[in-house]
């Protein structure tokens, strides 16, 4: 029983893991730029989810039709601004620049707000949960999260596949020169999609500072990785094959818990190197091209 | 050119330029192996710092600058070599000797864990290489013989401190020059040619018949190899590790990048300059805390983007500067074409590069 809550609270965890890669995904599959910096957008819309809950009260729910629109915002500019650029000059240029963005946000977090854990209270959502059977529960939170998760990559499945803008999204993916011969403000079209990765990736930071209880600095560092390998895991460019490859990574993790508390972070890298190893191209066949 | 005039030209080396380099160079090592009988125990070691930063520098470029491989794992390679100072200390060698050892062994490591890490491509090889480091961190605390997650010290070690520091500085000092020699012959042969089109053009590369993987791995390899024996210097300079979070942090990653964008990425003499850069502000400002971390960090962004040559690189390109020559150029032998031939006739090889 103990190995059957742990794999139904793998299941769930995948769900925060697909969240938290989607917005790589997009950022990658549009603008072909690795952002090494999305754990850390990840972080900075907990912290601000928690600084609104601390100082305003700001129930998390409500904070989060803030966040997202505020680092929305911060992504458009920091693509139009700083990764704009960088594409122009080499293809290194885009990473490094994400890179030097990895290493600031923690270290402004530590001398700003400390080390210590900013506490982001859901009200005993956390807490909460179901029993379905005898040794086998489901919590709430994790419930409401993969439910999240699935209606967010259906509703950019649906975006990328019904809008204007989505279908110039998929195009800028496929051949970018042709996309601009055809009038396309390319500029506008990829801020927007890093404007979209990063709403998302703020989102999904409040998701996983409510599973925590709270958000640190270091928190940024393991989520890029984790959302990193729940991509991989699924094979590039497939969505649905990310959520796949979240629930892999979450499956490995808590089965590992059950063995040893010490071991879920190996456990999930050993699966995801493994993985890379044997079967490059991910776990599931992809179609659709993101 | 005239057909005749063809073959009144031959492709120069700057073969006295390189043998003016090697005298030169031979002779700055020498100095510094001598330094420690001139100077106070103190000033030399802490030079020591500098030797290990110029070298992993060095190394980081060679994987970025050279072979088109931003990583941002190499401190993997760091704590290994830190780490197997222990294990091989432990089974009966001296420090230094188990620092060499040890860098075999990594080389073995590196190579194995290329063709885990050559499944990925560009940003997210960088990651990847970043996941590889977590999981040899997660590896290495599961021992408890090596100190677990709590870090050890040196269990064998000389307790005469001057003869330790004194040891030590030569063992950086010949790494150092190790380094260096191995980055300047490797890119004035064959293979350095090889790499820089690989840099330059994967695809084009490849049609030319160039081994594009192999080339790569064996600059992999040698990249953690030179970061394995930084990381040993690093742990015979403080007698152990603190914690294996230090040693394996990213932040030597976020270092390296900053030493090679300031100082010139893709050039030799870059990361000597920004290694040198980076060290004296590490003097001054490091008492600042993380708020250091912070300007390194926006320094690299601005470099990326404004300066994307670095120092060596704007400097080199201004005036055509090259301390390590590893270029070529087409010079006419022929009277007559003598004048025109006196300039560097074919820029395509470059001088800087």
């Amino acid at each position: 029983m103990v190995v059957v809550n742990a794999l139904v609270q793998g299941i769930l965890l995948g769900g925060l893991f697909a969240m938290a890669a989607l917005g790589l995904s997009i950022a990658f599959g549009v603008l072909r730029v690795v952002n090494l910096a999305h754990g850390e957008i990840m972080t900075v819309g907990a912290y601000i989810a928690a600084i609104g809950l601390s100082w305003a009260g700001l129930n998390v729910w409500v904070s989060m039709l803030i966040v997202v629109p505020v680092l929305g915002f911060v992504g458009y500019w920091v693509q139009r601004l700083l990764l704009q650029r960088a594409l122009r000059i080499s293809e290194l240029a885009p990473l490094l620049v994400t890179f030097g963005i990895a290493i600031i946000i923690p270290n402004v977090l530590i001398e700003l707000f400390t080390t210590n854990k900013q506490q982001i209270a859901t009200g005993g959502l956390a807490v909460r949960s179901i029993q379905v059977v005898e040794g086998v529960s489901i919590g709430v939170l994790p419930l409401i999260t993969m439910i999240v998760a699935v209606a967010l990559i259906a509703a950019t499945q649906l975006f990328l596949a019904r809008t204007r803008t989505g279908r110039y999204m998929r195009a800028a993916a496929d051949d970018s020169e042709t996309l601009r011969l055809m009038g396309v403000d390319h500029r506008r079209l990829y801020a927007l999609a890093m404007a979209l990765a990063f709403g998302i990736a703020a989102f999904a930071g409040i998701f996983l500072g409510m599973r925590q209880g709270g958000v640190t600095p270091f928190d940024g560092h393991l989520a890029v990785l984790f959302a990193f390998e729940a991509v991989i895991i699924g094979g590039l460019g497939s969505l649905w094959g990310t959520l796949a490859g979240g629930i892999v990574l979450g499956v490995a993790q808590t089965l590992a818990g059950v063995v040893s508390p010490e071991l879920p972070l190996l456990v999930g890298n050993l699966v995801f190197l493994a993985v890379l190893m044997f079967r490059p191209a991910g776990i599931v066949r992809s179609k659709v091209v993101v | 050119m005239s057909p005749e005039a063809a073959d009144a030209v031959r492709v120069d080396r700057y073969r006295r330029r390189m043998t003016v380099t090697q005298i030169v160079g031979a002779a700055i090592i020498v100095a510094l192996a001598f330094a420690p009988y001139v100077f106070e125990p103190a000033v030399t070691s802490s030079w020591i710092k500098l030797f290990y930063l110029i070298t992993l520098a060095t190394v980081w470029n060679l994987l970025a600058g050279y072979a088109g491989m931003v990583s941002v794992g190499q401190q993997a390679y760091i704590g290994l070599g830190a780490y197997g100072i222990f294990v091989f200390n432990d089974l009966g060698l001296d420090p230094y000797s188990s620092a060499l050892v040890a860098s075999v062994a990594i080389g073995i490591i590196a190579f194995a864990l290329s063709f885990v890490a050559f499944r990925l491509r560009g940003g997210y090889f960088a990651i990847g290489t970043w996941v590889i480091a977590e999981a040899v961190r997660q590896i290495v605390v599961r021992f408890d013989s090596l100190g677990a997650g709590r870090g050890r010290s040196i269990s064998d070690y000389t307790s005469d401190p001057v003869m330790r520091n004194l040891f030590t500085y030569w063992l950086a000092l010949g790494i150092l020059a190790a380094t260096l020699i191995a980055t300047l012959f490797l890119l004035r042969s064959r293979m350095g040619i090889a790499l820089q089109s690989i840099r330059d053009n994967e695809v084009a590369a490849r049609a030319l018949g160039i081994h594009v993987a192999r080339t790569k791995r064996i600059v992999f390899v040698i990249a953690g190899i030179g970061a394995g024996l930084a990381g040993s210097v690093i742990c015979l300079q403080a007698i152990g590790v603190q914690s294996p979070s230090q040693i394996f942090s990213v932040s030597y990653s976020a270092f390296m990048v900053f030493m090679v964008l300031i100082g010139g990425i893709g050039t030799i003499e870059g990361p000597i300059i920004g290694a040198v850069i980076y060290y004296v502000m590490d003097l001054y400002f490091s008492q600042m805390g993380l708020w250091y971390l912070v300007v390194l960090g926006a320094l690299a962004i601005a470099v990326t983007l404004f300066f994307p040559r670095g120092i060596w690189g704007a400097l080199s390109a201004r005036y055509n500067l090259a301390v390590f020559p590893i270029g070529h150029r087409v010079v006419a032998v022929a009277p007559g074409a003598g004048v025109r031939g006196e300039r560097r006739m074919a820029m395509a090889a470059g001088t800087g590069k």
